[in-house]
């Protein structure tokens, strides 16, 4: 393919010129704005699958209608997705081609899997040690932040991963509308048959996948001393 | 002091799991609630902390009903151990024991110095203090468990199969660790197992249950396989009732045969003489103060008596021992004779395979 987009655009490749002050300022403004939209993303869709996961466990009969229903949410193809909220949220910012309509979206893509981490993660923490605590005198409420939380973490950790590879990438498809951090590199790209800014974008976008990936396996590590020994995300 | 009064529990789905119970545990003492699976024990058990509600009837714990009395402060009164342990994984070894103090807001200084007094209490090794569930062995985290539960001193103790997840050896040690435990701290206890051999070890008394939570009987473990209050009972304690019941003795609870005593300086004529009153061609030599040196025949007697003939007892049992356990010396001696010493050397007498025996046809006359 990169053979093919040489003979297209005719530009050295690669082009280590693309590399000059201007660019490299906008890369790192680009990197930036990638990582908050990835971040504030997983923050509201940690804020929403986790109370629903407390309501799943706790109510066991909602917990297959809350699964469906951000399943189906995770199958609508990306772009499909991105249009219908365009069309759907209203036109003044945020929303429009403003961060809130991205957000909106990728928030939703992170339901399914946090939802359905979280519930798995709660659902680990052993009966007995439920017993155990309500048994020493927790209240359900006090119960829940300091034992099963802290046991579920895990598991939900797993699933942040998942969820962070996911949407860095989806964060990319954005640049359709008006956001996209390294997205719109392949968007710029595309348009004045850039092969170089392309691949700064792909490059970009695997490494801060990768890196997010480590610092989360490495935060869990920090966060759950005591599971180290068996393995991380069981 | 923990009382059931009419207590009854029936599921929504008609089974009735504890029917009709009356039973009161004294204070400072430990009640085995034993029975088969689905037997209500584990659920009797759960009401008196409220895990589980009675349907009707009252459970008093010194004094207060638990049901007026709020569920939360009630179980922090309550000491509480069961088989899995129920450790936190996420927790260290001092950080589970601080759970209750934790829970009841104690200053720092104080949780510190009860967690290190537990530790030494329960018999863990001092290193463990920072370590998790997972980096301690079975009977280490079994030791956790009780110090957890003991941390605010309670007066009432549950345990749900304590050490049931233990392997056979470790059981009977943390058994009997539990017992030198419980001898200097008295709680009030509700111990719960489907094992009748732990029940007849732990317990003060013993409350034996049928299905579908029917009490068969409610007595000390002496008393129960002396004389069962029926067939299930009877079927319930087992094979070897008798035996079971010679663990409960300690030997020093039955007269011991002097036997054919002589001390060192006596003559050889005033020891055949003595072996020939008791019937033997042989006789012990203890020292001058009582301490036993051995037996020998009365053909290899010097004279006087010294101890330089006496030889070693093959099968000697101590005071302290149960008279099962000096039954079973007994049955590998060919003799059928022990000897009987307490405080290492201290001759108390003879005790013959003949007196089991006769003690066990005791058994049998009272249970008729």
């Amino acid at each position: 393919m990169t053979m093919a987009l040489l003979a297209q655009t005719g530009r050295p490749f690669p082009d280590w010129a693309w590399f000059n002050e201007r660019n490299v300022g906008e890369l790192r403004e680009l990197l930036i704005e990638h990582i908050q939209l990835t971040g504030l993303a997983l923050l509201l869709g940690l804020l929403i699958a986790i109370p629903l996961a407390v309501a799943a466990v706790r109510w066991r009969r909602v917990y297959s209608p809350l699964l469906a229903f951000t399943g189906v949410l995770f199958t609508v193809p990306s772009a499909a997705l991105f249009i219908l909220l365009l069309a759907l949220l209203p036109q003044r910012p945020p929303f429009g081609l403003g961060i809130g309509t991205s957000l909106v979206g990728l928030t939703i893509y992170t339901l399914l899997i946090l939802f359905r981490n979280t519930v798995a993660g709660l659902d680990s923490v052993p009966p007995e040690v439920t017993e155990a605590a309500t048994a020493m005198g927790y209240t359900p409420g006090r119960r829940l932040v300091r034992v099963e939380f802290p046991l579920a973490l895990p598991v939900i950790i797993a699933g942040v991963r998942i969820a962070a590879v996911t949407t860095i990438g989806l964060v990319t498809v954005t640049a359709f509308i008006g956001q996209g951090g390294l997205g719109r590199l392949f968007l710029s790209g595309f348009r004045t048959q850039y092969t170089m800014e392309i691949a700064v974008g792909l490059v970009l976008s695997i490494v801060l996948a990768v890196v997010v990936d480590l610092a989360l396996v490495l935060s869990e590590r920090r966060l759950t001393p005591w599971s180290q020994s068996r393995g991380a995300g069981t | 002091m923990i009382t059931f009064d009419a207590v009854r529990k029936q599921y929504p789905d008609g089974t009735v799991a504890v029917d009709d119970l009356n039973l009161e545990v004294e204070e400072g003492e430990v009640v085995v609630l034993v029975g088969p699976s689905g037997c209500g024990k584990t659920t009797s058990m759960r009401m008196v902390n409220r895990m589980i509600e009675p349907t009707s009837g009252t459970i008093t714990v010194d004094g207060r009903d638990v049901m007026q009395t709020d569920p939360v402060k009630l179980r922090r009164d309550i000491g509480y151990v069961i088989q899995q342990i129920g450790l936190f994984p996420h927790r260290t070894t001092a950080e589970n024991i601080a759970t209750v103090p934790e829970l009841l807001g104690w200053d720092r200084k104080r949780i510190r110095d009860r967690v290190d007094e537990l530790i030494a209490t329960v018999g863990l090794p001092e290193g463990v203090a920072d370590r998790y569930p997972h980096q301690l062995s079975g009977g280490q985290r079994q030791r956790v468990g009780v110090a957890r539960a003991l941390a605010t001193d309670p007066s009432v103790m549950l345990m749900d199969e304590p050490f049931g997840a233990v392997d056979p050896i470790v059981r009977g040690r943390l058994q009997d660790e539990f017992l030198r435990l419980q001898a200097q701290v008295h709680k009030t206890i509700v111990f719960v197992t489907h094992d009748i051999d732990e029940a007849i070890k732990m317990g003060d008394r013993i409350a034996i249950l049928a299905e579908g939570g029917v009490l068969q009987q409610y007595e000390t473990p002496a008393t129960i396989l002396a004389k069962p209050a029926n067939a299930f009972v009877e079927d319930f304690l087992g094979e070897e009732r008798g035996l079971k019941r010679l663990s409960l003795i300690p030997v020093k609870e039955v007269a011991a045969d002097r036997g054919p005593v002589v001390r060192v300086g006596t003559s050889a004529a005033d020891a055949r003489q003595i072996a020939q009153r008791e019937g033997t061609d042989w006789v012990v030599i203890l020292s001058e103060d009582a301490t036993l040196l051995g037996w020998t025949f009365i053909d290899d007697l010097a004279d006087p008596i010294d101890g330089a003939a006496a030889r070693p007892f093959a099968t000697e049992v101590n005071a302290h021992d149960s008279l099962r356990a000096a039954l079973d010396a007994l049955v590998g001696s060919w003799t059928g004779v022990a000897v009987r010493v307490s405080d290492g050397d201290h001759y108390e007498g003879l005790v013959t395979r003949e007196m089991l025996t006769a003690e066990l046809r005791e058994d049998t006359k009272s249970a008729a």
